[in-house]
Order: C-alpha cells, then sequence, then structure tokens
C-alpha cells in the first residue's frame, strides 16, 4: 500500500464526501455469515462524532471527484477548480476492511462524482459493494448512492450488494432543480427511487413464500434535501418530504443546510451563516410526522408555510390549538397525549402504563422526565393546582420563552428586539 | 418479630441472588447487602455472610423473570452499575415485583421502579458507548487489542456483540480500571485477568508491541475525522455531549487534544 498517495486521496475524497448528511447505519439485519468479518444490525452505531456533533458511524467517501455535470450546489462541480482524485476498487475495499476490524466504523458509505456517464459510475459502485461481499465476506453495513440517471438493472444489481441506496433529490422544487442544475432532469432522481420501491415490494412479497430470496436493500432507502439554497418556504420542503415518504417509501428523508462552497449569482454568497435552526425545526416537523402522528397540513399550511424560529413546531401548533386543551393526562388517549409540548414518546409509553397503578400527580411527571416548563400550561393532572387562568396563546408563549433556555437562542434574540 | 441482618456477599452476581434467595427463604429483615470488600456493619444489626450457590440464584433468576423479562434484564443491568447501595434497591425492587401480581416493573410512578429503569438505562448506554469507542490496535501476534475505562462494569454485557462482529479475529478487550479482559481466540470468549502495567493509548505515546502499519491506519482515520468534519458548522458543545472527555485518552482521533 502507497501510504502517502492514499492519504492524500482519502482526504480530497473524504472531504469532498461530506456534504451526505446522512450517516445512519441502521435500519438493517445483516447477520455474520460463516465465521466472517461482520454484521449490521437494526441499531445503528455512531464511532464517533465531528466537531460539528454529527455521527460519523460510515466511511463516508467519493470512489472519485471528477464530475461531467455543473450543478451549482455541488462542491465537485465541473467548473469548480478543486483538486481531483480517484480511488482503486481495491483501495476502497482495503481501507473499509482494515477500519473495520479496528472498530472505527459500521461500513461503507460510498458516493461518486459521475465520470463517463451514469451507469459506468454506477457499475464502479456496485463493483465494490460486489468485491466486499463476495471476497472479503464481509457483512457490515453499505450504503450505495444510485446515481441519477443509472440503467434499472443496475440498480437491482446495487441492491444485492447494499443495506441501503439513497439518491438525493438537493433541491425540493423542480423549479429550483432547473435553476441550479440545469443539465439533471427530474426524472433521473425519480428514476432509481421508483425502482428501489419496486424491488422493496418484490422483495417483500417473495419473501413470504421463499425464505431464501436473496436481500434486496434490507435497510431500504433515504434522500437528501438541501434548504436554504433556493428561496422555498418550509411547507415547499415539508411537502416534498412527505410526497418522497408516501410515494417512495422512504425510510428517511434528509434535511441539509446549505453550506456556501462557491461564489454564484444564484445562490447565497460564501460566508452567509448555514441555517442550522432551520434545519432543526425541520428535523423536529420531521418527527412529529412520523413518530407523533401529526399530518403535515396541521402544522405547515397557506396560514402558515414557514415553522417559528422562536418555539418548536409542536407547541406552536398547540398555542394555535388552544381548544384542544388542557389534556387530562390520567384519561386522555396516547394520540393526544403525544400533542402535548414537552411530552416525548418515551415520556408517553411510561405514563400510560404508570397511569394503570395510580393517578399521576406533578411529581410522577417531573420524575419522569416531562418537560413541564411548556407543558404545564396543556395538561391537568392529580392535582388542585393547575393553570387555571384563561391564557391568550401569546401571553402563554411569553411565559415558556421567559422560563427557559433554547440553544439557539442566542441566534434570534436579535431579531426579536428589532420586532418589540 | 424477624432477625435484621447485614448480609455479606462475594461481589458476584450469582452472589447476590443467592443473598436474595437466602433473605426470602428464612425471611430475613434485610438492613443491607454489601459485598464483602467494602462492608460497613451496622450498630444494631448482626451480619450474616452468604456463601453464594449457583442453583439458588438460578432459582431466584427464574422466578423473577417468570415475571418479567424485562425485569430481569433491568436487574442485572442495574447491578453492573457497581452503585453503592444498589444491592439493597435491588432487593427492594425483587420485593415488589414478587408480592405484586400486576406488572409491577412498569409501574413507573414507583420511585424505586423509575430509579431501577433509570440506572438500567445508564448502564445500557454505556454498553453501548463501548460498542462505539472501542478501538482495536493490531499487535505483532495478530491479536486485536483494545483497552476501556468504562464508568460502569459492561464487559460481560459487550461480548456478545463483539463475537458477533469479529468472528474471524482474535481480539482482547482489557478494562483498565477492573484489570481483568474478554478474550476471543475464534472459538469462544474467555474471561482473562490481566494485570498490564502499560496502558496503551493510542499514536502519541507508541509501543512496539503493534504492528507499524497500525500506526499508518491511526493517521489515515484522524486525517478521516479531520476532513469529514465541516468547519462552517462547528458545535463543540455537541460534540463533547456525544464524545464525553473522559473517553478522549482512548481514542486515536481525539488523542492529540486530550
Amino acid at each position: 500500500m502507497n501510504f502517502e498517495r492514499i492519504r492524500e486521496k482519502l482526504n480530497i475524497l473524504a472531504d469532498a464526501a461530506k456534504y451526505d448528511v446522512s450517516c445512519a447505519s441502521s435500519g438493517s439485519n445483516r447477520s455474520n455469515k460463516n465465521k466472517g468479518l461482520g454484521n449490521s444490525t437494526s441499531m445503528g452505531i455512531c464511532h464517533s462524532y465531528t466537531e460539528d456533533g454529527r455521527c460519523i458511524s460510515l466511511l463516508k467517501i467519493l470512489l472519485t471527484n471528477h464530475c461531467i455535470y455543473d450543478c451549482a450546489y455541488c462542491v465537485t462541480r465541473k467548473s469548480n477548480d478543486v483538486k481531483r482524485a480517484a480511488f482503486k476498487i481495491q483501495e476502497v475495499v482495503d481501507l473499509t476492511i482494515n477500519f473495520y476490524r479496528r472498530n472505527y466504523i459500521e461500513g461503507l458509505f460510498l458516493s461518486s462524482g459521475i465520470f463517463k456517464n451514469p451507469d459506468y459510475t454506477m457499475e464502479r459502485l456496485i463493483a465494490v459493494a460486489k468485491k466486499l461481499r463476495e471476497e472479503e465476506n464481509f457483512n457490515g453495513y453499505i450504503h450505495l448512492k444510485s446515481i441519477p440517471g443509472a440503467s434499472d438493472e443496475l440498480m437491482y444489481e446495487a441492491g444485492l450488494y447494499a443495506d441501503r441506496l439513497s439518491v438525493n433529490i438537493e433541491v425540493p422544487t423542480v423549479s429550483g432543480l432547473k435553476l441550479l442544475a440545469p443539465d439533471k432532469k427530474h426524472e433521473d432522481f425519480t428514476n432509481p427511487m421508483l425502482k428501489v420501491k419496486n424491488e422493496l415490494i418484490r422483495y417483500k412479497n417473495e419473501h413470504k413464500v421463499i425464505k431464501s430470496t436473496p436481500k434486496y436493500a434490507p435497510a431500504g432507502q433515504s434522500t437528501q434535501m438541501i434548504v436554504g439554497a433556493t428561496n422555498e418556504t418550509d411547507k415547499d420542503v415539508m411537502y416534498s418530504a412527505t410526497y418522497y415518504y408516501k410515494e417512495y417509501h422512504m425510510k428517511r428523508v434528509y434535511y441539509s443546510g446549505y453550506v456556501p462552497v462557491a461564489e454564484d449569482h444564484r445562490l447565497p454568497s460564501i460566508g452567509s451563516q448555514v441555517p442550522m435552526l432551520r434545519e432543526n425545526r425541520l428535523y423536529q416537523t420531521d418527527w412529529l410526522l412520523r413518530f407523533y402522528g401529526f399530518a403535515v397540513n396541521e402544522i405547515l399550511n397557506d396560514n402558515h408555510p414557514n415553522l417559528d424560529v422562536d418555539i418548536d413546531p409542536k407547541l406552536s401548533w398547540a398555542l394555535r390549538n388552544l381548544h384542544l386543551f388542557p389534556v387530562n393526562i390520567n384519561k386522555a388517549e396516547k394520540r393526544m397525549l403525544a400533542r402535548i409540548p414537552g411530552f416525548g414518546m418515551l415520556s408517553v409509553e411510561k405514563i400510560i402504563k404508570a397511569r394503570k397503578f395510580r393517578k399521576l400527580n406533578w411529581d410522577h411527571l417531573k420524575k419522569i422526565g416531562v418537560a413541564l416548563n411548556r407543558a404545564k400550561y396543556f395538561i391537568v393532572c392529580d392535582s388542585r393546582q393547575w393553570e387555571k387562568r384563561d391564557l391568550e396563546a401569546e401571553r402563554i408563549k411569553g411565559l415558556i420563552l421567559q422560563n427557559s433556555n433554547g440553544k439557539f437562542r442566542s441566534q434570534y434574540s436579535n431579531q426579536l428586539q428589532l420586532f418589540n | 418479630m424477624n432477625p435484621s441482618k447485614i448480609l455479606i456477599y462475594d461481589g458476584s452476581f450469582n452472589g447476590f441472588l443467592t443473598s436474595v434467595f437466602v433473605a426470602f427463604e428464612e425471611k430475613i429483615n434485610v438492613v443491607d447487602i454489601q459485598p464483602n470488600h467494602q462492608q460497613q456493619s451496622g450498630l444494631f444489626s448482626e451480619t450474616e455472610t452468604i456463601f453464594t450457590h449457583v442453583s439458588k440464584a438460578k432459582r431466584v433468576w427464574n422466578g423473577v423473570r417468570n415475571k418479567s423479562h424485562s425485569a430481569i434484564s433491568n436487574i442485572y443491568f442495574t447491578f453492573l452499575s457497581e452503585t453503592e447501595g444498589v444491592e439493597l434497591l435491588l432487593f427492594r425492587y425483587i420485593q415488589k415485583l414478587m408480592l405484586s401480581k400486576h406488572q409491577k416493573h412498569s409501574d413507573f410512578s414507583d420511585e424505586t421502579v423509575l430509579r431501577i429503569s433509570q440506572l438500567a438505562r445508564s448502564v445500557g448506554r454505556e454498553k453501548h458507548r463501548m460498542e462505539a469507542f472501542v478501538r482495536f490496535q493490531l499487535t505483532k501476534d495478530n491479536i486485536y487489542f483494545a483497552n476501556i475505562e468504562p464508568d460502569f462494569n459492561v464487559l460481560p454485557l459487550i461480548s456478545k456483540h463483539f463475537r458477533n462482529r469479529y468472528a474471524d479475529q482474535q481480539w482482547l478487550i482489557y478494562d483498565v480500571k477492573r484489570k481483568y479482559g474478554i478474550f476471543y481466540d475464534l472459538e469462544r470468549v474467555e474471561l482473562v485477568s490481566l494485570n498490564l502495567s502499560e496502558i496503551h493509548y493510542n499514536k502519541i505515546r507508541k509501543s512496539d508491541a503493534f504492528r507499524t502499519e497500525e500506526y499508518d491506519y491511526q493517521t489515515l482515520w484522524n486525517d478521516y475525522f479531520k476532513s469529514t468534519g465541516i468547519k462552517s458548522r462547528i458545535n463543540r458543545k455537541l460534540h463533547t455531549q456525544h464524545v464525553p472527555k473522559r473517553y478522549w485518552k482512548y481514542l486515536s482521533e481525539k488523542k492529540e487534544t486530550a
């Protein structure tokens, strides 16, 4: 192994791959075969965290950063003057195996710039995965990027070796895509997704009859959207995310605050702040949709096209729907408990179990771990003390903000002063 | 009235379960249960030393398991937390479980139950962290070696994970604080007690026990760690929340800062 050469390549190609936020290694079910190497379980493991606080679970690299496309938001676009490099297939395999054996990673996340054409690139990605599975008897996690425009046959083959497949939609609106990535068509993204979805359905049906049906992408597919690159609203982003969850059975949609990588009149300039708070609110909304039983139009609609910056989306929803509160936590059904601001799903489960034994009061709730500073305006429990004043939504919001510290508070406190 | 007693056991989990068995069988009014290496005698109670019986321990284990599977795993996890006074807490917990006809382990409005479930959770968290933060270094005799220093005694909990994962390589994970390790010889995992005088941190203080290419891979990993972070999003607070400082000295990518 030529150490210095590999080192240089790794630096270039890991640096170029970092804008993919997904690093999940969960949701798969590949067990160790014939005393081979590795397994991947349904619970992922983060082996380290970057200094920006994101999980490092996979060796996330590009096969190459040569690219024939010129998408404005992308750091490896062909008009950008950066160092280019390419890994050999064997080099990626060796790196993965050696990192894995030292327990640095859960597996490989392989993406690539597009060289020659989409199919040629996709074939190379598949070759890496195939070599890992068949020659190294590697059962760890493999996440392959589907190259936009890759053929159906290749997408089928990719799923046989990979645990997860993903195409990044990147720009949530079709008009935005036209503006920023004129070489790519919307269908180039959606066709591979559709193929993967259909294969997943086929696998599920065949597996019921023939247990030995070869696994197809057991951890499903995911996608990513850049937010803050074009002037899309939160509603655009979340409606489009809901569409992908529903239409293509996505396991996850990731939201990535746009990090300016180039001077371009179509995009925010270099040095503008990454919209991390907005990203955080979008993820909160995503969770409300997937785990808390909210429908997207309850949180975002024509009257509220954007999420509140200063309070979380659930609290914001509750303040608009005060007629549904207060909720009696000793009687309410699970669906309603999940909608109380300050209640997480784990607390909800605990409350439902605990209230079979006795009526719960403030003390119990506090010990269980509910965020009472937000919840107390919305609930009654086994106590004569509860919020009896008929407070206006604005007043409740003010009280909550007064008595809490948000981690992003410093970012928007100036804004508030401007309006007051 | 039943005699009040402090029970002294040998510090092992089976020993603890045996004490529970004896306490139930002899209807002892338990004042405390203490491991023999840190016993304190009470002023008004006598002590009784318990000899570990696997068969008695097993009866308690099965008895609790018949009540609830999650309760027995909570008990084992909580025991491994090595928190002071945990034995008495566990004893009260088992008493409550056995007295109740209902699913007592899910009564989160009961302080003992809630406390046990929280302790078990912290141990579970530490187990998960160790599965993540173990860093193997390849020795010259082809053993992947790692030192760890977990807050709780989690080695017994992580051995299955590593056995399932690294089935084709020999490995040894050594707990620096508790001075024992688990070793996999390609067939089975064994407990080994060792007294390693030297702690093998990563990279900064090199040791000739390891292969030379070992340090190359550590360099590559450190480079990867650096280049995968995004400067304009830096968030040190979140970073240390996820990777608490006490683990840094064993992580080659953090070693330079530790």
